[in-house]
């Protein structure tokens, strides 16, 4: 399976010579589909090159081996079997053998994922188990599982699999269904766009630039941290300012130190966790300091990871000024009023070497917006409606691409959504090519009328934002985030102008996600709905 | 009768748990929404536990690290010792999930194991 990111541009022209010396076109279709879509952007060298490779090795023997491992497991394909491949086949003239390797080649897909973290893993078993066969991960790491394989804490699956979990091991999990299911993936692979007719622009160092067509999309591509020059703050630019991921990728993956003497900006999770683990390495957690006057982060980070070691959280402060030429020497934090304004004189000095930054995510939205996708600017992410489904139809969205979650858990519930969505969007897309009738009757479903999400008073948005009653399903987890700290409010939410739930909330937070669920047979039965207003309401 | 406060961190709600103890014995909780709150305060505040989590180095592995985490978990007094008895601890590759790394952890009698794979370069299917 790993061996599927070798397989490279180099092969097609190659099979191309052998189709030509042969005259053999009907078994090689895909092939030539595949070429169709790779051929210009070959570079004449490589086609001699291998060839003399070819001429020169005459390995027959190993090549039927790769050969037949490449039937039975679609995804093993270099460089070097295709041309031995044919020279097997040729040998043998056992075409049926060659129509598996030709369909191997396609760059067609039924549902390309953009990303090989918790909610693109997720999306594509789900596909997979919902009947989709044709799937194609792109990740741009070395190896699937995304930031999990950085979180070494525990904390994660208690949702998912009943059990408490590091973060490598929840990926670990979800790497061996997807292997379990031979999904396909390429790693070292990095989409460049995506157009609004969903073909995928991707290049990596073995296949160089190539394109795959694919029928679904699913957005996976996560979120990235707010940086040093997203946040304004001034002083110098020495060496010793690292966004918290950063520093965590650092000491849990490549095994160095950042600092010794810490200083962290912003509460958020990723803070939280890193003050804990610097901690245990060595380092002097001084303080973590957060503008708002509330924590960005989980209720139990806040108790194991500062509470636990003596880590002062300084609410309503933030950095005014960072000391040091070539490296962080100082740091100066301020108490901040109600504007988020630093109050004078209310100055301390920090001595540190180091500066972490915790002060938010942004979902990583360039491809998004590139194919024109309507985005929502509280979440930074696309709008969905109830099939997480973005305004480019059969394109789809989920995790942290989507909305920033708290829980990798409410990731993986989401994406398991949308890969069955993406996989029932195949199926009805070629239902609907093979049954002109269908066709019309679906064209009519797309036009059955939509129900706004209006996320107001406290609720700062909604995922999804609008649902057509016909295509959710009996129970929609609606999510969202609110935008202060609410103690024994209420949630409520109002079909039209009638309040239809009123639910008790003992505590909301920003940091924290919420859902409510709605019943389709409560939409159902409410006539004319045009809105449901969600909001929180005070005791 | 003394009265301490916890948050309770067995789940993301974080539940605001008040306990009433007798000297070393609890009395009472409150604020718990499951019973695994309770569970959860008693424990706390009799006998404190964590799961420690960490990274050792590998030889000869596709990646120098390797996290790993205590099996069960630890009294809180022990968390120290526990990342201190991982300072020079060193594995080969390859490691797999749930590998011991390190036995009787400090005296925890909790087993160190790793909590991911790491392969040797070059060997496929990791």
């Amino acid at each position: 399976m790993k061996a599927y990111d070798i397989m490279s541009a180099s092969e097609t022209p190659c099979l191309h010579e052998w189709r030509t010396a042969n005259g053999d076109h009907d078994s090689c279709k895909a092939a030539s589909s595949t070429e169709s879509a790779n051929h210009d952007i070959m570079s004449a060298s490589e086609t001699p090159c291998l060839h003399e490779w070819r001429t020169a090795n005459g390995d027959h023997d190993s090549c039927e081996a790769a050969s037949s491992t490449e039937s039975a497991n679609h995804d093993i394909m270099s460089a070097s079997e295709t041309p031995c491949l044919h020279e097997w086949r040729t040998a043998n003239g056992d075409h049926d053998s060659c129509k598996a390797a030709s369909s191997t080649e396609s760059a067609n897909y039924d549902i390309v994922i953009i990303g090989g973290g918790p909610a693109g893993l997720a999306a594509a078993v789900s596909a997979k188990k919902n009947g989709c066969e044709s799937i194609l991960i792109l990740e741009r790491d070395r190896e699937l599982g995304g930031i999990l394989n950085q979180c070494i804490h525990n904390g994660f699956g208690l949702h998912t699999f009943k059990e408490e979990l590091t973060g490598p091991e929840y990926a670990a999990r979800f790497i061996e269904q997807a292997r379990e299911l031979g999904i396909e993936y390429k790693l070292n692979t990095m989409v460049m766009d995506i157009s609004h007719e969903k073909t995928v622009t991707a290049m990596n160092r073995t296949d160089g630039l190539f394109e795959i067509q694919a029928k679904a999309v699913i957005l996976a591509m996560g979120c990235r941290e707010r940086s040093r020059g997203a946040l304004n703050i001034p002083g110098y630019r020495p060496a010793g300012i690292f966004s918290a991921g950063t520093a965590q990728r650092l000491v849990n993956m490549e095994g160095y130190l950042p600092g010794r003497k810490v200083v962290i900006l912003g509460s958020g999770d990723i803070g939280l966790i890193m003050a804990r683990r610097m901690t245990f390495e060595g380092a002097k957690v001084q303080v973590v300091a957060e503008l708002m006057p509330f924590s960005g982060g989980l209720k139990r980070n806040i108790v194991q990871c500062l509470d636990d070691y003596d880590i002062p959280l300084k609410l309503s402060h933030t950095v005014v000024d960072i000391r040091g030429r070539e490296r962080v020497e100082g740091v100066t934090i301020a108490q901040v009023d109600p504007h988020g304004k630093p109050i004078a004189g209310t100055e301390e000095e920090y001595e540190c070497d180091t500066l972490l930054l915790s002060c938010g995510l942004i979902p990583e939205n360039e491809l998004s917006s590139g194919m024109g996708i309507d985005m929502n600017p509280v979440t930074s992410g696309p709008n969905v409606n109830e099939s997480l489904e973005t305004n480019i139809e059969g394109v789809f969205a989920c995790g942290n691409v989507l909305h920033v979650h708290d829980l990798v858990d409410f990731v993986s519930e989401e994406a398991t959504a949308a890969g069955k969505n993406a996989a029932q969007y195949v199926q009805t897309e070629s239902d609907r090519n093979a049954c002109a009738a269908e066709k019309a009757e679906t064209n009519q479903r797309n036009a059955s009328e939509q129900i706004t999400l209006n996320p107001i008073d406290g609720v700062r948005y909604t995922v999804p934002h609008t649902i057509r009653i016909d295509r959710m399903s009996d129970t929609l987890t609606v999510r969202f985030r609110v935008g202060n700290v609410y103690k024994n409010c209420y949630v409520s939410a109002y079909f039209n102008d009638e309040r239809v739930i009123h639910k008790k909330r003992p505590v909301m937070a920003p940091g924290e996600m919420e859902d409510i669920k709605l019943s389709r047979e409560k939409l159902e039965s409410f006539p004319n709905l045009k809105t449901i207003t969600i909001k929180v309401e005070e005791a | 009768m003394e009265t301490r406060e916890l948050i309770c961190i067995g789940c993301p709600m974080g539940c605001q748990l008040t306990i009433e103890m007798n000297d070393t014995e609890v009395v009472s909780v409150a604020g718990n929404t499951c019973p695994r709150g309770e569970t959860y305060a008693k424990k706390e505040v009799t006998n404190p536990t964590r799961i420690v989590t960490s990274t050792v180095r590998v030889e000869g592995g596709e990646m120098d690290m390797v996290s790993v985490k205590t099996r069960e978990d630890i009294p809180k007094g022990k968390i120290f010792d526990c990342v201190h008895a991982l300072k020079n601890v060193t594995v080969a590759a390859p490691v797999n999930i749930g590998d011991v790394v390190l036995r009787n952890a400090a005296g925890t009698g909790v087993d160190i194991v790793a909590t991911r794979n790491v392969g040797v370069p070059n060997q496929h299917g990791n």
